[in-house]
């Protein structure tokens, strides 16, 4: 089975020059991978660098030492060393995010947010909202809400805007953090189905669940980040 | 007064030299402003200083001058440079544009058309047609360098964003032989196609900024425009009134308290030769 | 951005370009690429160099060294500290734009908006006034200013509106590089976040590069890609903007992003 991303020996600290250069050490040793088609889950306890790991994946974060290896463009990169434009593309084409929270643009409605993506990659913006209106729609987010912009949208109201945005895209590999986190019932099932699609559709996910429910429904794998945990850690 | 205590022409020989070849230069690189030493002379900056020292610098003792104000022979400036250039160089003097080797004026190109060596000088007060929108000279001399002249058409843009049509009617930008932009100083628009193709040589003479700029005879003088609003000159309902000549440039004459006017000729020896003819 | 830009050339090449002030350091030894439709936001605080260094980039200043290449329409690199005058003038007037803080420095405040926006156009030989006109107010359209204000002078316009004129008057003859600095500067807030949201749209839709200089990181998070740290002169860390605003690596960056007042 293809293997699009390979996680090997990264280690990340943040060092905290406003604090007198206080070192604190995130993660080291940190390998795994991602086959297509499977979901594997990030476990832990909180705070011991589940997130870190993704914002990594996703080139958020700068990572110390290690590689990750995507691959982009029948092209293997590295993640860790890719400069800002490689990051972007394969931010574009390879690897979606839904983060834990949305961030709003000023005055760009739900539906237009959702498309963007879509625009981005050269889709036509009618055809792109299109698409967006079906994943609204299928999230249970109020028609009258799609041409808003989300700053005044409830938590849950824009977890789903986030989720729609994260999924209207064919990435080959998906980051997911806390995607349910503030969804009730129907929408936690609305979203179970989503990334069961995903997976047939051959899609690599890499997540965050809190929810152990959830967790237990998606999950192929889990990956046991306090295994990654420094050796010099309390 | 004794005359032979002036130069002939009142100015110095050296002076002389320093125009004629300001006047050259500006002849070989046609409407480009030539700056030059500009003198102080026996009347103020405003009644034609600049003007003045151009004729001054050519004149010889056998040409015939004709000094024209707004077209007539008879106003108060035209009479005092015409008696200003009698005693200083004793030189014949006419009305009668036929006539006249010299024809120095403020604002107005005869009627009659002019001939080969004839010589044309005009009195400018402001020599750059650049300035309405960028006043600093240094930027308006590098865009002439550079022929950055989009800044002429946004002046007649707002013409007729303003007005709805080019309301700009004298001092009417030319482009000459399709190189520098030139203010024909502030001649009514009805003049700016007489300057095209003329034989007659055109001088341009500005005492205050110090500039003189030229117009060789048979030199392209294009007025500028837009495609969907062509240049355009005045156009006048009744023929003059006292000579009855149409397609000229006719003066607007207030005869009364009550409302009466008419039209007559700004060029005078135009209207009295029409009127000698009938 | 399009899809296909990481195989192209960079639009802009700029190597080793320092200003000294005499003894003083304008900028040291700035280089970077900018590649079509990157928008690189240049942040630090006043006096750190950044408007030197955007200045240098435009041609409004000239560099003590180093170079700067921009890739022409014809596809060859030029120097552009090596072109003449007029070609540099009219590559900034044509295929460059420069916003900028206060719009009264980039607009004519004596003549319309449709001849502010109109006066490219008739610069590179536009000679029909129904044209230019109808030009100038489908632009105006597109920074949301009323058509019917095509004649009204910029005087008599909002901060806001002269600020988005002046974007107008830029993106007229279609332009591959803008420069700005401090675009949203004096503006209120909600203004700015108009103004913001604009610009961003314009950017990715023309396709445009844009060098933004600001010293507001949200106005750097919300329109740039790549971003440019500057201190004393100096570039202190450059990446890609959200990994530079959410994991700062130099401390001055650190110090930057945890001043920020949070809302």
């Amino acid at each position: 089975m293809p293997t699009p991303l390979v996680v090997h020996d990264v280690a990340k600290t943040f060092t905290m020059h406003v604090r007198g250069g206080v070192r604190l050490p995130v993660v080291e040793n940190v390998s795994f991978s991602l086959k297509t088609g499977e979901c594997a889950v990030l476990g832990g306890p909180s705070g011991v660098g589940k997130s870190s790991i993704l914002k990594m994946v996703y080139g958020n974060y700068a990572v110390d030492t290690g590689e990750i290896i995507v691959k982009h463009r029948d092209a293997l990169i590295d993640v860790a060393r890719a400069d800002p434009r490689t990051v972007l593309s394969i931010r574009r084409e390879t690897i979606g995010y839904v983060s834990q929270f949305l961030r709003v643009v000023p005055r760009v409605g739900a539906l237009d947010i959702v498309a963007e993506p879509l625009v981005e990659r050269g889709m036509p913006r009618d055809a792109a909202r299109e698409r967006a209106s079906v994943l609204l729609a299928r999230l249970n987010l109020p028609e009258r809400l799609w041409h808003l912009p989300p700053a005044t949208f409830s938590g849950g109201e824009q977890q789903r805007v986030n989720i729609a945005r994260g999924f209207i895209t064919d990435h080959a590999v998906l980051l997911l953090d806390e995607p349910t986190a503030s969804l009730d019932a129907v929408n936690r099932q609305v979203v179970i189905d989503m990334i069961e699609e995903k997976k047939t559709a051959g899609v690599a996910l890499l997540g965050i669940f809190h929810d152990a429910d959830v967790r237990e429904r998606v999950a192929d794998r889990m990956v046991d980040v306090s295994a990654f945990a420094p050796a010099r850690a309390a | 007064m004794n005359i032979a205590s002036y130069n002939f022409a009142y100015l110095d020989e050296q002076t002389k030299r320093m125009i004629r070849r300001a006047i050259l230069k500006a002849i070989a690189i046609p409407g480009y402003q030539v700056p030059f030493a500009s003198r102080e002379m026996p009347m103020p900056y405003g009644w034609g200083t600049g003007g003045v020292q151009v004729t001054a610098a050519i004149i010889g003792p056998n040409d015939v001058l004709k000094v024209i104000d707004q077209g007539a022979d008879d106003t108060t400036n035209a009479v005092s440079i015409r008696a200003f250039f009698q005693k200083v160089a004793n030189v014949a003097v006419t009305t009668k544009t036929g006539d006249a080797s010299i024809i120095q004026t403020r604002h107005r190109i005869p009627e009659k058309p002019l001939g080969q060596g004839q010589v044309l000088v005009y009195q400018v007060p402001i020599p750059e047609p650049l300035r309405f929108l960028e006043p600093r000279e240094t930027e308006t001399r590098k865009m002439h360098a550079l022929e950055e002249y989009g800044l002429m058409h946004v002046k007649l843009y707002e013409d007729i964003a303003r007005h709805g049509r080019i309301a700009t009617s004298y001092a009417y930008p030319v482009k000459v032989e399709g190189r520098y932009v030139m203010d024909p100083s502030p001649t009514p628009k009805f003049d700016n196609p007489k300057m095209h193709m003329s034989p007659a040589l055109q001088l341009f003479g500005a005492g205050r900024e110090k500039r003189i700029y030229a117009v060789p005879p048979f030199t392209d003088v294009v007025s500028l425009d837009f495609e969907d609003h062509p240049f355009e000159i005045q156009t006048f309902t009744e023929p003059c009134a006292l000579c009855g000549s149409t397609g000229v440039y006719l003066d607007e004459v207030i005869l009364d308290d009550r409302g009466g006017r008419m039209f007559v000729c700004s060029d005078t020896d135009h209207c009295e030769e029409c009127r000698d003819e009938h | 951005m399009s899809t296909d830009t990481i195989e192209d050339a960079p639009l802009l090449k700029v190597a080793g370009v320092s200003k000294f002030y005499g003894s003083r350091i304008g900028c040291e030894n700035v280089s970077f690429e900018l590649w079509p439709g990157e928008v690189l936001a240049i942040v630090g605080e006043s006096g750190s160099g950044k408007t030197t260094l955007l200045n240098c980039m435009a041609t409004r200043l000239n560099p003590s060294s180093g170079t700067v290449y921009y890739r022409m329409r014809d596809e060859t690199f030029r120097d552009i500290y090596r072109m003449g005058e007029a070609e540099r003038r009219l590559l900034m007037r044509t295929d460059w734009g420069f916003v900028h803080q206060n719009p009264a420095d980039g607009l004519r405040m004596t003549v319309s908006a449709g001849a502010n926006v109109g006066e490219r156009l008739m610069a590179v030989g536009e000679r029909h006034y129904g044209e230019i006109r109808a030009s100038a107010i489908d632009w105006l359209g597109r920074v949301e200013i009323a058509g019917d204000r095509v004649d009204d002078e910029p005087r008599a316009f909002s901060g806001g509106m002269r600020q988005r004129l002046q974007i107008a008057r830029n993106l007229v003859t279609r332009p591959r590089l803008i420069f700005m600095d401090e675009p949203t500067g004096g503006l209120d807030v909600s203004v700015q976040a108009r103004l913001l949201d604009l610009l961003r749209g314009l950017v990715g839709e023309l396709g445009l590069s844009a060098i933004v200089v600001t010293h507001d990181l949200a106005v750097a998070r919300l329109i740039s890609h790549r971003m440019m740290v500057m201190k004393d002169g100096r570039v202190v860390e450059h990446g890609l903007t959200d990994r530079v605003l959410d994991d700062p690596q130099a401390p001055y960056t650190q110090l930057l992003v945890s001043s920020i007042l949070q809302v």
